[in-house]
């Protein structure tokens, strides 16, 4: 499984269990109908607390990502918005290949790129954004 | 009703002779967390923890374990019967062969838990017939650990589990908690000065510093809502009088104005635009910052 994340770099385990499936089924490591690890062993596994694999995993199927089914564990979501999640994020990935290959040609580290992001990010959240 | 919380304290204060241990401690552990309680040597963790046992009087405030007032003694007996509690010292009888402990400590247990305790002791690899003195000290953790996980209690207080113990000791009994957890509904409650582990297994964090909890809360919240902003500007930064609720610090080194918010950047940002900065960086804070940041040096 490909699922690793790292406890200590500030980002919500969660959020970093969610997006490393969501990447999974993105690469194609798991398929639409695929089993995903049982919620208990991959908390035993990853030697993380239970509550947030549960956590990660319900907001999964919240976002249609994955469906919960009683009893016979996690499974990617059968059809189309697996699919288009996958096509969008496709998408989007090619845009932000772009504009990290533009600004590596300027001299700007990853490091500096990853820190622009987060600005920007956090910058949009209220209305009108923030301009440099 | 079934109490919310397993461990609450309000207000809690605990004087040795002229020494203030815990100094108004609030601590809120709700059921079925992984609870860290990080915090410097000296900082009132263990204090804390002999109160909640009944092993202490609380000097004033209240402590309850399960709803139960920690100071009644009838109600700290109740208490004890529903917690493994590991202590820093590891309290285990020297003379005695592990398995002559393990048979001493059942017998205390209507609850004892067969099954766990052969599954521990299979996980653990502990020795049956080796004397308790000659065990190393990840042995004797372990010896421990399974002493209170096989009791079939619903709360489990760790002192320093893993203090002393190498990496892969630490790993195996870490991914023993983490396994029990998932499998048994139960609270643990666990002290801690090292920050990572508190990141890797807790879903919620306490930081106390000379007797107060200075940060308290799911870590996944804190993750999400610690943000530390610099700000950098043409000239001298301003003196800011930030309006943003959740700024807990904010450092002026000449040009640079950093800023730590437990409550996201958002309102922040906002604030800051109008002190025109040139640049606007916003990063993360580890648990390890807001220790750092939270925390006292030493005088």
């Amino acid at each position: 499984m490909l699922i690793r994340p790292n406890p200590s770099s500030g980002v919500p385990i969660y959020l970093q269990l969610m997006e490393q499936v969501k990447h999974a089924i993105e690469t194609g490591a798991l398929r639409s109908g695929e089993q995903l690890p049982g919620m208990r062993p991959l908390a035993e596994e990853l030697v993380i607390n239970p509550n947030t694999v549960a956590k990660a995993y319900r907001e999964l199927e919240h976002e249609g990502v994955i469906e919960l089914r009683h009893g016979a564990g996690a499974f990617v979501s059968a059809h189309a918005r697996a699919k288009k999640l996958t096509d969008t994020l496709r998408t989007g990935q090619t845009i932000v290949e772009g504009a990290v290959e533009k600004l590596h040609a300027r001299g700007i580290t990853d490091e500096e790129i990853r820190r622009l992001f987060e600005a920007v990010l956090a910058g949009l959240t209220k209305p009108g954004g923030l301009r440099g | 009703m079934v109490d919310a919380f397993v461990i609450e304290t309000a207000d809690l204060r605990k004087n040795y002779d002229c020494v203030e241990a815990v100094r108004g401690l609030s601590l809120q552990v709700p059921a079925g967390s992984i609870c860290g309680f990080l915090g410097r040597n000296g900082a009132g963790k263990t204090t804390t923890i002999k109160v909640l046992l009944g092993m202490a009087r609380p000097t004033s405030g209240s402590a309850r374990v399960f709803g139960l007032a920690a100071d009644a003694p009838e109600a700290s007996v109740a208490i004890r019967r529903r917690t493994g509690f590991v202590s820093d010292d590891k309290d285990l009888y020297d003379y005695m062969t592990v398995g002559e402990m393990i048979r001493f400590t059942a017998a205390f247990f209507p609850r004892w838990r067969p099954e766990l305790e052969q599954r521990y002791l299979h996980a653990f690899e502990l020795p049956v017939d080796r004397k308790i003195k000659t065990l190393s000290r990840g042995t004797r953790t372990k010896l421990a650990l399974l002493l209170a996980l096989s009791r079939g209690a619903e709360l489990l207080v760790l002192d320093e589990p893993t203090s002393g113990l190498d990496p892969v000791m630490t790993e195996q009994i870490l991914q023993a908690l983490v396994a029990h957890v998932a499998r048994e509904e139960m609270t643990v409650f666990f002290s801690s000065h090292q920050i990572s582990e508190v990141d890797q297994i807790a879903d919620r964090v306490a930081i106390i510093d000379r007797g107060r909890t200075v940060v308290a809360g799911a870590l996944d919240d804190l993750r999400e809502n610690f943000r530390r902003i610099q700000l950098v500007f043409d000239g001298d930064a301003p003196e800011p009088a930030f309006r943003a609720p959740g700024v807990e610090r904010v450092r002026r080194q000449g040009r640079v104005l950093t800023v730590l918010s437990s409550t996201g950047a958002g309102q922040i940002l906002e604030e800051a635009r109008a002190m025109n900065p040139v640049s606007v960086d916003v990063v993360p804070v580890t648990l390890k910052e807001i220790f750092l940041e939270f925390v006292t040096e030493e005088n």
